[in-house]
């Protein structure tokens, strides 16, 4: 059984391993529409998975993921924006947990952007 | 809304825009009254009479980005629809609360669903804004404090740090599933 006690334990690990982020304008940052729309359409396993993909792959130090509301193209929902320091915003369009994966593989680690997922293909 | 927990966190969310510092979300369920009742409340910024009495109208919205408002008109849906019931009270400047009575026999009842995503979602969503959440069933239960958690890891260790995203999850699942008798 878990415990408020183990907690204190996990805090140490964590804040031995936590990097003070010096230079926020490094930081890619992801940002899922959790409005009504979103929430109905699917984002909240959308945010959770790219929460863990984060956590699993260690990326805490150069992935912040956050929470905002409508968009307004609610009929893309489950929407994700992709914030890269220097680059022009990549619009993720009708997100699934599944192509959370690839995202974070493919954009986030590697700096290719999925296009087949982003809006300009989904809108042709 | 597939889920009933996909509706509280829509509305919880609403908590988080209004500045609250405190979200209260009680989810009771009585399985002989076959009755399940969810009260969300928060010391955010409140409405005015005015603007409450237009909140369940689907057609009036705060936000600019578009012209409808679906999130209360869905959960008081959600309620009477399965032949339970809704109120909303708030009071300017003190806060807001809303409660929902469902009958889990009717056939129309939307299952309760993933509370702990949308609980975890929720603590993680403003570092301004804490939750405290009980669930209740039939007289047993469990409390889930996010000012107790934050006590725990001080000014410099985050609640949003992966880390403790995945131990708070666990942690509220051993909670829920202890209310069922051991059983997910």
């Amino acid at each position: 059984m878990k415990s408020l006690e183990e907690l204190k334990a996990i805090r140490e690990k964590t804040l031995a391993n936590m990097h003070v982020r010096d230079d926020s304008s490094d930081v890619i940052r992801v940002v899922v529409g959790m409005a009504t729309c979103g929430i109905a359409a699917g984002a909240r396993p959308v945010l959770n998975g790219f929460v863990d993909e984060v956590a699993k792959r260690n990326l805490g130090e150069k992935v912040s993921v956050s929470q905002t509301g409508c968009i307004g193209i609610c009929q893309f929902e489950p929407v994700v924006e992709v914030f890269v320091p220097g680059q022009e915003k990549v619009t993720y369009v009708k997100m699934t947990e599944e192509k959370v994966a690839k995202v974070v593989c493919d954009h986030l680690v590697n700096g290719n952007v999925v296009t087949e997922y982003t809006i300009g293909a989904m809108a042709k | 809304m597939r889920e009933l927990s996909l509706n509280i966190l829509d509305i919880a969310c609403n908590c988080v825009t209004a500045k609250a510092s405190l979200v209260e979300i009680t989810v009771d369920e009585d399985t002989s009254a076959h009755t399940l009742s969810v009260v969300i409340a928060d010391n955010g910024c409140g409405m005015d009479e005015e603007t409450l009495n237009k909140v369940q109208d689907p057609f009036y919205t705060t936000r600019t980005t578009r012209k409808v408002g679906l999130g209360i008109p869905l959960f008081k849906m959600s309620a009477e629809m399965c032949g339970g019931s809704f109120k909303i009270e708030s009071e300017k400047g003190v806060g807001t609360t809303v409660y929902a009575d469902y009958k889990t026999d009717n056939i129309d009842f939307v299952p309760l669903g993933d509370m702990v995503s949308s609980i975890i979602t929720l603590a993680t969503m403003n570092k301004a804004t804490d939750v405290f959440y009980r669930q209740v069933l039939n007289g047993k239960e469990i409390i889930f404090d996010t000012r107790e958690i934050k006590k725990i890891l001080g000014d410099d260790v985050p609640i949003d740090q992966p880390e403790i995203i995945q131990w708070m999850r666990g942690y509220l699942e051993e909670l829920i599933e202890s209310l069922n008798g051991g059983v997910s």
